[in-house]
């Protein structure tokens, strides 16, 4: 992990020191807008980019840019998790980060073969990887080998990949497929090189735009709003991979203290959902629904908070079944960070992703309730 | 030098399922086998490459590469070793295309087997229409119809990309029911066409019709050769 931050500090560095360029023409254009009706704007923004052209490592005088992030969808969040994404780039985009959606991507592969020969199962997520090397050289996007993702099992599985493709070996035997592809339509240009960092949103929020500036850009705190975050595993588990401690996170609490949430303790928060047993093992899932909300009621949780689309629909869509089998369980709204963030920044309500239709148990009362809809 | 010989030069070799045989240079692969000897039952139809029934399977030459194309479109080249492929056994589940609706499983629920797509590409690279095959699958399973219709408008289902597919995925069937779900659903409906069938379902051309269904066969020819083409 601290490997990883580094290497974003540096960068970030990277960016402020070479891609000034994407600064200097936001500036130019907005001053040229301005210069016909308010001079002395022009003149402050003129001096403003002349100083950060002078000393572009300056990080103090920087002018407000805009980071432009590639970003990998995956299939959830573009339908059944409409909410997570529509919710997540506003957000984003609110923070100062443009989230640049590969012109091209394929499925991230949805869970890495654990196999240590099976290479054909990594083309998928490499293939992703290597558009991230295409956008860069087409200029939609300056010197940015990151590429971030809201969905855990995309960031999960592109981010094993990219980690077993760090035996050179492996990476070579993997890019013979893409051997002479460049002769077919659409195909990849050229192999993976390696160097690509995958973030997870959550990640990003926290090293990329920093707490201190989503505090800054509250504007309406979920003050009494009582949450209680769920991981799951793919964010944490390996560790190796893991955007925070494995076993007592901390990422997600942190975050919705500052969204000005009462956080409530759910220890059950990186306990396994049940996954795709969803589809044949519905007994087992409905099961883990009912422990891994149970406590978060008893503490008191009006909502659970929740970061991958498949959490969230195990969560949340076999509730009833649980409440079914288990008399005690209450019904409590699920809803993904980003949808908290887009009411807390206070963004429009569209942003919000509560009105897809897209909840089980829907949100709206209890939000109403605390004035927050 | 053989090459050398004149009565060579403008002559390339060929092999057709293993036989050598010597045929002239720039010759389709349909005319080359023609000219070899064999005659089509099966594997060629309109020969303008449309039709998508002559599949063919190749390697060149010192080259490792199995590569595919239409046999009325491609070349010979000297050394080409050729097979046709006449037939893909594919499964097409029946549907009916007013209940499945543009749901974004309707693909899973129609060929589950979508899901085990690897991303390998080896269905684009054997697409005689050079489509992104791989791209239009990808699309299908992430239930976006719309683009997978998009980039699979050309294909002309000579079955190929299914021959070819590791994972036993059939695309040139996905992507018509890519294409039927956006018809149905998503584009909009033709005015002109629908003013039209109202006017037959009004019985505005009966008349006309039983004229030329009573109509001799003299009568017939000269209407025919006097119909309006392009009308202005």
């Amino acid at each position: 992990m601290l490997h990883v931050s580094r290497k974003m500090s540096k960068e970030d560095q990277h960016h402020e020191n070479y891609g000034g360029s994407k600064t200097d023409k936001t500036a130019k254009r907005t001053g040229s807008d301005c210069s016909q009706q308010y001079p002395e704007t022009r003149a402050e923004k003129n001096s403003a980019n002349t100083v950060s052209k002078q000393f572009p490592q300056n990080n103090s005088l920087k002018v407000q840019r805009m980071i432009k992030m590639p970003y990998y969808p995956g299939c959830a969040v573009q339908t059944t998790a409409r909410n997570y994404s529509v919710s997540g780039i506003a957000v984003a985009e609110k923070l100062g980060v443009e989230l640049i959606e590969l012109p091209k991507w394929y499925c991230c592969g949805v869970f890495p073969s654990l196999a240590n020969d099976d290479l054909m199962r990594h083309l998928a997520p490499i293939r992703n990887l290597i558009q991230v090397q295409e956008i860069n050289e087409n200029g939609i996007v300056k010197n940015e080998n990151r590429v971030a993702t809201f969905c855990s099992m995309c960031y999960h599985t592109l981010k094993e990949a990219n980690m077993f493709v760090k035996d050179e070996e492996k990476l070579k035997k993997i890019n013979t497929f893409f051997d002479r592809e460049k002769e077919f339509a659409g195909g990849a240009k050229e192999g993976y090189r390696g160097g690509i960092a995958v973030l997870d949103f959550l990640e990003l929020l926290r090293d990329v735009v920093g707490y201190g500036k989503i505090a800054r850009e509250v504007k309406k705190p979920l003050k009494g709003l009582k949450v209680a975050p769920y991981y799951g595993c793919l964010v944490l588990r390996p560790r190796e991979i893991g955007i925070d401690d494995a076993e007592n996170p901390t990422v997600f609490e942190d975050l919705l203290e500052v969204l000005g949430a009462e956080v409530i303790n759910n220890p059950n928060k990186t306990q396994c959902c049940g996954s795709y047993h969803t589809i044949n093992r519905k007994d087992i899932v409905t099961k883990l629904t009912y422990d891994n909300l149970i406590y978060a009621l008893r503490n008191g949780a009006e909502i659970v908070a929740t970061c991958c689309p498949l959490c969230t629909f195990n969560l949340d869509a076999k509730q009833k079944e649980a409440r079914g089998l288990y008399r005690d369980l209450d019904e409590i709204p699920i809803m993904y960070y980003t949808q908290l963030m887009a009411i807390a920044l206070g963004l429009e309500r569209q942003f919000y992703g509560v009105e897809f239709d897209l909840h089980y148990v829907d949100p709206k009362p209890i939000l109403e309730a605390k004035n927050l809809y | 030098m053989v090459e050398n010989k004149p009565e060579n030069k403008e002559k390339v070799r060929i092999y057709i399922m293993g036989r050598e045989y010597k045929v002239p240079a720039g010759l389709t692969i349909t005319k080359a086998m023609e000219y070899a000897g064999y005659r089509f039952m099966r594997g060629s139809g309109c020969r303008g490459g449309f039709c998508g029934a002559c599949a063919t399977v190749y390697r060149l030459r010192n080259d490792y590469k199995l590569r595919a194309a239409l046999a009325c479109q491609k070349t010979v080249e000297d050394g080409i070793y050729i097979a046709q492929i006449p037939f893909t056994p594919a499964e097409k589940p029946l549907y009916n295309l007013n209940e499945v609706g543009p749901s974004v499983n309707v693909f899973l629920e129609y060929y589950p087997e979508i899901a085990k797509c690897v991303c390998c590409n080896t269905c684009t690279k054997a697409c005689p229409q050079d489509l992104e095959v791989m791209d239009y699958v990808q699309a299908a399973l992430r239930g976006d119809f719309e683009e997978a219709a998009r980039l699979s408008f050309d294909c002309i289902a000579c079955g190929l990309c299914a021959m070819r597919c590791p994972t036993e995925i059939v695309p040139y069937n996905i992507a018509l029911l890519a294409r039927r779900i956006f018809g149905r659903y998503v584009m909009p409906r033709a005015k002109h066409v629908e003013d039209r069938i109202k006017e037959v379902e009004s019985g505005k051309f009966d008349e006309e019709i039983q004229k030329l269904m009573q109509a001799d066969s003299a009568s017939l020819k000269e209407t025919y050769a006097k119909r309006e083409i392009e009308p202005e």
